[in-house]
This record gives C-alpha cells, structure tokens and sequence, in this order.
C-alpha cells in the first residue's frame, strides 16, 4: 500500500516519495474496498507516486463513475495496494525533512524538537 | 523486579532485539502469546462493530509490535496498518510477512493521518505505554492529548477506536478516558470477566461522533453477564471500595459516649500480656473495678 497517499505529516500532504528500490506485492483483489475507499484517496497524490514508481497507467483524473469498469479498477489496486516502496524515502512537501524508509518501513519518529 | 513492562523501560528499549526475539523464537512463548494476542484482537474487533457487509475496512493497529494482532484483522479480511515505536518488533513483523503496512512512528507524537480515512482502530496492550514520561522531554497530557486529538481527526464518522488496555491503577484508566473524551470521543470501558484477577480483561470503546443507540457499549463477558461501566461510574464496581459522602458529624453539644473497656477485656488483655511475657499485676477483685470519674 502507498502510504504516502493516506498519510500526512503533522505539516503538510502529501508526502513525495523519493524511490530507490520498489516492489510489487501480490494482493487479492478486492474491488468492494477499492469502492469503499476510493472518496477518501488524494486521486493527485496517488497519481504521483505511482509515477515515481514508475507506473504510468493511472489516468490524469479519476471520478467515482470509472469505478465501474473493471480496467479502471484494476489499475487502481496495483497502484494503491500492489505497488509498494521498499528502500527510499518520504518527503515532507513544506519542510523537506525526509523520512527514510527502510525494508518498506518508513520511519516517521520526530525529533524532539519537532514535537 | 517490577512486573510490569512499562516500568522498566520506554517501549523501544524493553523490545529490544531480546525481547523481540522470544516473539519468534522459543515456538512455547509465541504459541501462547499468539494464543492470548489473538484472542484479544478477536474481542477487539468484536468490539469494533464493524457493519457485517464482508467490506473489508482500512484500519489501524496502534502499537502493533510483531503483527499478532494484526493477523487477526487480515484473518477477517481486511486491510490495515500498524504502528509500533521498536525498530525490533516491526522486524520481527516482517519476517513474518504480515500483510499490514508498518510504520515506525510514536503515537504520542501524532498520527499523521489525513482527516477521515481511517474506518476503525485497535490498540492490544500499548496505550498505557502513553502515561509514563519515557525521556525528560515527554510529558504524558500532551502525548495523550496528541494521541487522541490525531485519532480522532484521522478516523472516520461513526468508526470506533477499541483498545485493550492494562491500566495500572484506576487513576490512570481515568488519565486515559479524560484525555479521550476532551478529544471527541463517546464511549467507555468493557469489563470482560471483572471477578477474576486472572483472566480479567479491559477494553476502551471509543466512538467517534455523538453517541446514539447503535453505538451502546455493548456488555462485558463475565459469570453473571455483568459490569459495563459507562463514562460517568467507571471504576472498579468491587475493587474499588466505595467513598461514601455523608459523613457523621456529631453535633458539638453530644458528647460521644464512651463505650468503655468492662472486665472481661481487662482481663484478657493481662492473659495476653502473660503470654508475652510481661510483668503483668495478679488478678484480683479489684482489677478493673469501677474508679472514681476523676481518676
């Protein structure tokens, strides 16, 4: 899952994503939960990671009426739920400070001074 | 040795790699931690009243560790992701390929969610890590307050926040549920088994968003079937033993009589001190005879 899409750090959204290494996970596909979440996803935010990863299938913009076409749906769990950041890093777009991830864990633990 | 973990050390150094590794390791441990783990996040979810549409949800595993009780929400088909503060536990989590997405991140510092996208959260024994200053700089009301305040911002209307807790006493309980409701939340605590110091259990239930009737707490598991403690009389209905506020003043004009010692205790007392091996007076007839009442 992009995490970066449904995550904001306590000073701005969405997090870029700096990618050095990703993988595509195998998830079942569920088109009830791509239904149910999909008025919640940033269709932007979601559209560029996926390109820094690479994956430039998604279309430009997106509405709930594509949710009934199965392409549609499908480009939309790879992008949301397949494609997943291993080794890199998250990037806050206000005050760049970067959250690297490692192993597909992005470390988002604040300084003590950022609290 | 104090028993409880959380007076040891902050949570990302009492699960350090030791710690993490007897979650792995030793297969007696981690089947009976799997065991409990899993019969708790079963509860929790019990709890969560998720609507039964086989819609898998987007949830939250607040202080995850090694992905016990996230299994259980992947058992029931939904997606979720964990947050746990120790590096170990999540690696732990990893090796066993959980299908939660992990984050390292601690929740007394905010949970960075965008407003509304999450449908439910539960938390297995990790929100009480919240009341203990871990570093000089921690100040447990401000975690909790960031803690509750991002929760309640990130998760959905009408989603529910269910955590297992271990409060250390009922102070802290109280802590945790003022903290909570400040934030927004409704809800209040599910005893599970109250009589017994064994296998008693604690659920928080919060609700996000005014509470009506299909957001009752639901009753906690016991012998009788009894013990839900809404907001307003949570505390221990047995343990805890009841002020009671009217207080007997006797006016100053009564004198408080005096019930008096007789004979009879005089003289028991003298045996005991006998039996101490005291210089205790003989008995006689005139032990404990009525003085004059200037004596």
């Amino acid at each position: 899952m992009l995490s970066c899409n449904i995550k904001g750090v306590t000073n701005g959204f969405p997090l870029l994503l700096e990618v050095e290494k990703f993988v595509e996970k195998e998830v079942e596909f569920n088109p009830d939960f791509l239904k149910n979440i999909f008025p919640k996803i940033d269709w932007k935010a979601l559209l560029h990671a996926s390109r820094s990863m690479s994956y430039t299938l998604l279309p430009d913009e997106a509405d709930s009426s594509m949710l009934h076409s199965q392409d549609f749906l499908h480009k939309f769990h790879h992008a949301l739920l397949q494609l997943h950041l291993q080794e890199g890093a998250l990037i806050c777009p206000q005050t760049a400070r970067r959250f690297p991830v490692t192993k597909g864990i992005p470390n988002m633990l604040l300084h003590e001074d950022e609290v | 040795m104090s028993s409880r973990p959380e007076l040891q050390a902050p949570p990302e150094i009492f699960y350090n790699d030791v710690e993490a590794r007897k979650y792995t390791s030793s297969s007696r441990i981690i089947e009976i931690q799997a065991r409990i783990t899993a019969k708790l996040s079963e509860r929790a979810m019990e709890l969560l009243a998720l609507p039964d549409d086989g819609v898998p949800r987007l949830l939250l595993d607040i202080g995850c560790g090694s992905g016990l009780s996230g299994e259980t929400l992947s058992e029931n088909g939904h997606q979720w992701i964990g947050l746990d503060i120790s590096q170990s536990m999540l690696d732990v989590a990893l090796e066993r390929e959980v299908e939660g997405d992990l984050l390292l991140s601690d929740m007394g510092q905010g949970l960075g969610f965008r407003p509304g996208v999450i449908d439910g959260a539960i938390s297995i024994s990790a929100v009480q890590w919240l009341c203990n200053a871990d570093k000089s700089s921690h100040e447990p009301r401000l975690r909790l307050k960031a803690f509750f305040g991002s929760l309640y911002r990130c998760l959905a209307r009408g989603a529910r926040a269910v955590f297992q807790v271990y409060p250390e006493n009922i102070a802290q309980r109280e802590l945790i549920l003022g903290f909570a409701m400040r934030a927004g939340f409704a809800g209040g605590v599910v005893v599970d088994f109250p009589h017994s110091t064994k296998i008693r259990k604690e659920y928080l239930v919060l609700t996000c968003g005014p509470s009506s009737i299909s957001t009752a707490l639901p009753n906690g598991k016991g012998e009788d079937g009894e013990s839900v403690s809404d907001y307003d009389n949570s505390g221990d209905e047995e343990n805890q033993t009841v002020c009671i506020s009217d207080r007997h003043r006797p006016r100053k004009k009564m004198k408080i009589t005096k019930k008096g010692k007789g004979r009879e205790w005089v003289l028991k007392k003298k045996e005991q001190m006998r039996r101490k091996g005291n210089a205790v007076p003989l008995d006689t007839k005139f032990t404990a005879r009525k003085r004059k009442a200037r004596f």
